[in-house]
Formats: structure tokens, sequence, C-alpha cells
């Protein structure tokens, strides 16, 4: 845990308060995208570049574009007049706990299960990760790009639909 | 002395460096090089508005700047004099924490690109393994500074050509990516200086570069239409079509910040065109053996100013294009050869040395254009144009 870990946690921590807490719709997309640029240096700082980058790549350039965009297309950016603020804020309240409690018990449980006397950060390089998409995990990864193609025809299907209705 | 003269840089820094105590020499030679990087291409940058302007004027046969210094070399010195001394306006309703932060978002992550780029044999900041991924990262996230210039501006120009640029930005990274991909198929690295290396050999005096190549000279050729609509450049500069979108996502600035949008376009042209220089044109390699003595980083900013001049050429040339055809271009060509290109790689890389695999790889590609091409002319109806009140 050095020092620089805090500043990327930090810096990911701000993003993604700021993206609970203000009150602009847009604000809050690209308060997100700091919070993603915070966890993409946390890869980096680990070690993993291929995460690291993958998730600028991803999160930056196409997840963020993507969330900007929807905002902007189905309804105005301006805030509301009664606050963007959820009445039953409670409930949620209550379920964030429940995953943030759940997510550490599955981490505090398998740090127990590593090796000890292992290297902190075993060495893993773009190559073998591209072997092993490629080799022993190929199966997966084709189910994965054939569930988004679905996925993709589904919105286009859902897009078409709604234009021959107006047309009509 | 050819060994020192290729090291020159090389050897200056450590020369420099060395006189720091040994704790501080690592942080020192990555500052250093950081400052070079900084300084040496806004410099370029300058040369290159003046080289715009004045091949623009020869294009359409005008004189171009000639006022400032001698044959106007001094006219990028008072560009910048005058976007430093001029007021700086935000528009009132406009968004100014978002304003404010565009333009510096754009210039430090299309700076962060050139950090990966072999300038010269052992001319390398960051030699990371993932190197092409760590510049496609970078250039994914200047998007998002466009779309925040656009937006903040509160101004329905800028937003229509932030719209447009971010669409357009988007369709074109895909083929950007996938021509890269299969370099890196034949390579087997996503190191930049590895491709360099791979391309560094020579039979009968001529290189081994990527382009001499045919999945190499199509994947080129896509590179190249892909590069040129990611950086907005004539003919696909349609986010800032004067005639249409007074300027684009940048009409609401003035000053220095019109300026370092100005300067981060420049910037991405160069370094796009040094990634493109890298991974087909044999990166600092030179042309052929016997000119193996010139030192490496004069071939690589060569081939850097070459390709400009080729954008430049084409500013000067080209009508623009219209919103639909730029996607149809992208999607329906553009997209169908650069995923075929990735087969005609495959294939080239298992068909063994003989001259077969010549013959088999540049027959598919010339297919697929022809056909793609026919099928493509025949949808829309162009033909001998009628006037209808000239004839």
């Amino acid at each position: 845990m050095s020092l620089v870990f805090y500043l990327f946690a930090a810096l990911t921590l701000a993003g993604g308060l700021a993206a609970v807490l203000l009150k602009n719709t847009i604000h809050c997309a690209l308060a997100l995208t700091v919070a993603f640029a915070g966890l993409a240096l946390l890869f980096l700082d680990l070690d993993a570049q291929f995460a690291g980058f993958a998730q600028i790549l991803v999160y930056i350039g196409a997840v963020a574009i993507l969330v900007v965009f929807a905002i902007l297309l189905t309804r105005s950016s301006e805030t509301p007049k009664d606050g963007v603020y959820s009445k039953n804020w409670l409930a949620g309240l209550a379920i964030a706990a429940g995953v943030f409690a759940v997510l550490a018990w599955a981490v505090l449980q398998s740090a127990g299960g590593l090796p000890q006397g292992a290297a902190a950060t075993p060495a893993v390089t773009v190559l073998q990760i591209g072997n092993a998409l490629l080799g022993r995990y190929v199966l997966p990864l084709e189910i994965v790009a054939l569930l988004l193609t679905a996925a993709m025809i589904g919105a286009v299907i859902v897009a078409m639909h709604e234009k021959e209705r107006a047309q009509r | 002395m050819v060994e020192r003269m290729d090291q020159v840089f090389v050897l200056f820094a450590h020369w420099l460096v060395g006189f720091l105590p040994a704790g501080w020499q690592p942080v020192a030679a990555v500052l250093l090089s950081v400052v070079v990087i900084i300084c040496l291409f806004p410099a370029l940058f300058a040369l290159t508005t003046v080289l715009e302007r004045k091949g623009l004027g020869r294009i359409q046969n005008r004189i171009g700047p000639n006022r400032t210094g001698p044959f106007g070399i001094l006219q990028p010195v008072a560009d910048g004099i005058k976007s430093l001394t001029k007021e700086d306006i935000v528009p009132l309703s406009a968004d100014a924490v978002v304003h404010f932060l565009a333009p510096l978002v754009l210039v430090v992550t299309v700076f962060m690109g050139f950090a990966v780029l072999p300038m010269g044999r052992g001319m390398v900041l960051a030699d990371i393994d993932a190197g092409l991924l760590f510049f496609f990262a970078m250039g994914a996230s200047t998007e998002l500074s466009v779309f925040m210039a656009g937006w903040s501006s509160r101004n329905k120009y800028s937003l229509l050509g932030a719209m447009r640029a971010v669409a357009q930005m988007i369709s074109y990274e895909v083929p950007l990516l996938m021509s890269s991909v299969a370099v890196v198929m034949i390579t087997g690295s996503l190191s930049l200086s590895r491709i360099v290396e791979a391309q560094n050999h020579y039979t009968w005096g001529l290189p081994h570069w990527y382009i001499f190549t045919p999945w190499g000279l199509a994947g080129f050729v896509m590179y190249a239409i892909a590069a040129t609509a990611e950086t907005n450049r004539s003919p696909f500069d349609l986010p800032e079509g004067e005639s249409e979108l007074v300027a684009g996502y940048h009409t609401e600035y003035s000053g220095f910040k019109f300026a370092l949008f100005f300067l981060g376009e420049y910037l991405a042209m160069f370094s796009i065109s040094g990634l493109g220089t890298t991974l087909f044109l044999g990166g600092w390699s030179a042309p052929f053996s016997f000119l193996g003595w010139v030192p490496s980083w004069i071939w690589f900013f060569s081939k850097l100013m070459l390709s400009i001049c080729v954008f430049i050429w084409l500013r000067g040339t080209l009508p623009r294009l219209r919103q639909d055809q730029l996607m149809n271009f992208a999607w329906k060509f553009v997209l169908p050869m650069t995923l075929l290109n990735l087969m005609v790689a495959a294939l080239w890389r298992f068909l063994g040395d003989g001259w077969e695999r010549w013959v088999i790889c540049s027959a598919i590609l010339l297919l697929a254009y022809l056909a793609m091409g026919w099928l493509g002319m025949r949808q829309g109806h162009i033909g001998p144009r009628r006037y209808r009140y000239a004839d």
C-alpha cells in the first residue's frame, strides 16, 4: 500500500462520490469517467497492463460516450425542479450496503486462499492473456461475443419497431 | 561516427543526467524525455502551419502568408502572440468548468500517445509491452474532450459539431484498430519497438516493410483513411464544416483555448502519422540497406513529415463528404475490407515462404475490392451530372 495507491484510490472514490452527488446528469457522467480512469490507474499500479488499458479503451472510450449520448438523446440534461434524489433512498442504501458486504466478504475469504510466499504481483504479460483467451478459454470468449451480438441485434429491432409505429 | 550520430540524443541525455546524484537519475531521464516531446512537437506544429498555409496557397493558386519574416516563416510566432493576447471569452450560459477542462483534456491525452512511439533506435520514452493498446486507449479518450467542448458551450452548432465528431471518431476507430491488428498478428507483439525491429530486415537491399506485402498495402490504405477521419481532416472534416456549423465544437472558444484545440488537432495528426509510420512504413529503418548510415531519427521524422504533406495535399484536393456518405463508407466498405484483411493476413502467415502466397493474397484482396466497388456503385445512381440551367 504505497502513496500512489492511496492517491489513485482517493481519485476513484472522489469520482464515484461526485457521480452520485452532483445535480447535473452530464456532470455525473463525466465524474463517472474520472472514477473509471482511477480504476484503470489502480490496475496499472498493480502491473496489470492489459486490464488497465482495456479499462481506458472500453470504459472511457466507449461506455462513457454511450452514457453521455444516451442522456443527450433521451431527455433534457436540465436538472428537474424537485431534485435528482430518489425518495426511497433508504432502500437504496440498504441494497448498496448489502452488495458491499457480500463483496467484502468474498474478498476477505479469498485472501486466505492465496499461496503463501508467492510473489506479490504475478507477472502476466499481454501475450499470455492473448494465448489463454484464444486457446483454453476460446469457447467462453465466443459465447460472450455471441451474447453481445444478440444484444446489439435486439437493440436494433427495438429501435426499428418504434420507427415503424411512428410512420403509421 | 555513424553509431554516434544515430544515438546522439540518447548519449546527450545520458551525459546530461550524469551530473545528478544516482538516485535522481531515472526520474530525471524520464522528465528530460517528456520535456523534449512537449517542446519538439509544438515546434513541429508551428512549422507545419506555415507549410500547410503555403502548400494550400500553392494548390489554390494564391501566394499564402508572406508578410512576417522571410517567406512568411515567422507567421506562427505572430499567430501565437495574437492568440495569447486575445480576450478569453466564456459564454454566459456555458458550463465554465467543463468549458475550461475540455481543451486541457484533449492536449494531455494527445501528448500521452507520443510516449510509446519509437522515434529512432532506442529512442522511446516508455517501451511498454502493450504499447499499441496504450496508444489506442489514449486515442479513445480524446473523444470525450470533444464532447465536453461541444456540450459545455451551450451552442447548437457546437453540440451538433461534437455529436458529428464523436459519431465519426467512434465509427472510424473500429477500422483503425482492425487494420492495425493485422500487423500485430504477423509480428506477434503489441510492442511498437518490436514491430519496427520485425520490419528492419533487407533482401537485395530492399526493406521488409509491411506496406510491401498485399495485406500490408491494403491495411495501410485503410489505416490512412481511418486516420484521416479520426483526426477530422479534410475530406472528413464535417465536424467543423465552416459552411454548415461555423466551426463545430470549438465555435465558442477564443484566444489561447482555441489555440490549444488547434494544437491538439495537429498533435493528433502527428501521433497518428507516427503510428502509421511505425506499423507499416518500417518506423525508423532506412528505405534501402545502403542508406543505413543515415541516423534512424532522420528517417522517422522524414516519414512523419511526408505523411503530413500527404494530409495537406488531400485537404487541398478532395471535397468534403456528406454525413451519410461518411457513415456508409465506414461501415459498409472500410470495415468489411479490414475484416477480410485480417483473414488474408492469417493466410499469409500460414502459406509458407513461396511465391504462392503473394498471388493468392493479392488476388483475394483485389477481387474483394472490385466486387465491393461494383456492388456499391450499382446501388447509387452515379453518372454524368446533369445541370438544370446550364444545358
